[in-house]
């Protein structure tokens, strides 16, 4: 419809590439030079000898493993619970399933800082201090609003044609789940696992409160030590980042679709 | 209709489908309540109990040792009465208030511009994305690498940052959480615009170019009316993240200088985890909730939100 280009528009585009692009280089360029060359280089200076020391910080092995089993254990709470429980608000006659939906949505106004001194006190009380299981139930809990409303959504779109073709041939709940919500749930439940991979890849409130002690820390709080005590070793500090984010680049590029509805909290049609 | 068929057809089928029809709520071919008690549960003990012992805690006295004492309405005249915390209300609300006037109209201009099909717009707009790959503290790290007086960018270009430390200063401190914010999310705005904007019907604008409308018109008539809902949604978003912000103020100017970024987020993390004053942080941190939950709600009935205006209006 527009034959003309939009040059003013091309310029802003170029100017927002500008502000984008520049951190990213200066954490690029930066990750490959050592201390010393970065501070006489400058920021945003060409690097005249490259250097991969910056990567191989061991420290992080441990966060990352950490992180990972934060992140599956997360991801394997939430597809037990909520697939059962986003069917059974989409299929179920009860009222008491009318109600819990309507408390999961009352769930999502609620940001995570309003509860973590509560939480900080329930899992003192339970023993769970400074333990990973203590920081992937809560971080679980808050990632489960956005999963039900994601694939309550989905369910809703299947036709109740579908439903009852099988129950007029006697498929109890179970197979109706099985065999009819599951498979036709897909994009719905891809999306589920990107959006509370990120959650809890990402989640930086609940670790930071609930841990302490280097073996329990994941790659949030790893980021934020190296950034209190190493301050100065920039260099080293942004490999970390990079490093931190690599996993989700990789998502990003192999299935970006999945990764933007994930991010969004939305979709998964 | 269902239930009135399901059980004649039950009492017909094998054996082990009779078995599952005595469990109650299987017999119509419905789910249970039993489906979703356990998610209920798990949510109800990890979210709604501390939701409700919030409400408690921020009437007692408590330091993290021992169990908490009843202090009746201790902590909250002395929320009233200090003067850090009237200060973070008003810190809040402005990181808010600035977050939304920068975002909203570089997100609107991203979004609209994303929208069209263009091949150089769909490589571009994928770059766009990646600040939204990092998590807030990876942002904020990175940020407070780039930034750093002594070795970051501004020491280079000290025409531009005078003497280059951005975090000595009030106005540039904020200045820094509020561009570091923008950052990260705008991305997230962008996508919520450019689908809105590739729903807006291709006649509107067919209809405005018959009738003479050049591009900035239609843009001001058209694209930004049709937004209208998204703009609501996309602020409302805005000002909840904007009100909790955290990491950012942890990460990047601790609050300081002096209590100059202090955010009533970032005070009641000092308060429970700095000062051990968890009573006092409860309080904080419902005050911070009625605020967010209050603004959202003011603004969703303001804006006729809630009655699901149609934007299709006169298509």
């Amino acid at each position: 419809m527009r034959k003309r280009p939009h040059y003013l528009a091309g310029f802003g585009s170029l100017v927002w590439l500008f502000v984008v692009g520049l951190p990213l280089y200066v954490m690029l360029v930066a990750t490959f030079q050592s201390r010393a060359d970065y501070a006489a280089n400058g920021p945003l200076g060409l690097p005249k000898k490259l250097t991969f020391d910056n990567y191989l910080n061991d420290g992080f092995a441990q966060y990352f493993l950490n992180t990972v089993i934060v992140t599956v254990s997360v991801v394997a709470i939430i597809l037990l619970l909520v697939p059962p429980l986003a069917y059974a608000i989409v299929r179920s006659d009860g009222k008491a399933t009318g109600r819990v939906f309507r408390l999961f949505l009352l769930g999502l106004a609620i940001p995570s800082q309003a509860v973590i001194v509560p939480m900080f006190y329930l899992i003192n009380e339970a023993g769970l201090y400074d333990n990973l299981i203590g920081v992937i139930l809560p971080t679980a809990a808050f990632a489960m609003p956005v999963c039900v409303l994601i694939l309550t959504g989905v369910m809703r779109d299947i036709t109740p044609e579908l439903y009852e073709a099988m129950t007029v041939d006697g498929a109890a709940p179970w197979r109706i789940f099985r065999q009819l919500v599951l498979p036709l749930s897909k994009g719905g439940l891809s999306t589920v696992i990107v959006f509370s991979s990120l959650q809890a890849w990402n989640g930086f409130l609940f670790p930071l409160v609930l841990t302490q002690s280097a073996e329990n820390k994941v790659i949030t709080m790893g980021l934020y030590d190296f950034q209190t005590e190493h301050g100065v070793d920039i260099p080293g500090l942004l490999a970390a980042v990079v490093l931190s984010m690599l996993p989700i680049l990789l998502v990003y590029l192999f299935a970006r679709r999945a990764l933007i509805q994930g991010l969004m909290g939305v979709g998964g049609k | 209709m269902t239930t009135a068929t399901a059980p004649a057809v039950d009492s017909v089928e094998k054996p082990g489908a009779r078995e599952r029809a005595k469990r109650p709520g299987t017999g119509v071919g419905r789910p249970g309540f039993a489906w979703a008690a356990p998610a209920a549960v798990f949510f109800g003990l990890f979210a709604l109990v501390p939701l409700a012992l919030v409400v408690v805690l921020s009437f007692t006295r408590w330091n993290g040792l021992g169990s908490p004492e009843f202090a009746g309405l201790e902590n909250w005249s002395k929320l009233l009465d200090d003067p850090v915390m009237v200060k973070s209300l008003w810190l809040s609300l402005l990181l808010t208030v600035l977050g939304v006037l920068v975002q909203t109209p570089i997100s609107i201009l991203l979004g609209v511009w994303a929208a069209g099909h263009q091949r150089n717009r769909a490589v571009l707009s994928a770059i766009y994305f990646v600040p939204l790959l990092l998590s807030i503290t990876a942002v904020s790290v990175l940020w407070r690498a780039v930034l750093d007086p002594n070795f970051g960018v501004p020491s280079q270009a000290k025409w531009l940052f005078g003497d280059g430390n951005l975090f000595g200063v009030q106005a540039s401190a904020l200045g820094v959480l509020v561009f570091v914010s923008t950052w990260q999310f705008t991305p997230l705005h962008t996508l919520l615009y450019q689908g809105a904007a590739r729903a807006i019907p291709q006649v509107l604008y067919q209809a405005a170019q018959i009738d003479g409308a050049g591009r900035y018109r239609q843009f001001f008539h058209i694209t930004l009316p049709q937004l209208r809902n998204t703009i609501i949604t996309s602020t409302i978003l805005m000002v909840v993240g904007g009100l909790t912000t955290f990491d950012t103020v942890l990460i990047l100017t601790q609050g300081g200088p002096g209590t100059d970024t202090t955010n009533s987020a970032y005070y009641m993390y000092q308060k429970a985890f700095k000062s051990f004053d968890f009573g006092m942080a409860s309080a904080i941190a419902l005050l911070l909730v009625l605020v967010a939950s209050l603004v959202s709600l003011v603004m969703v009935r303001l804006s006729g939100y809630d009655k699901m205006r149609s934007t299709m209006e006169g298509v």
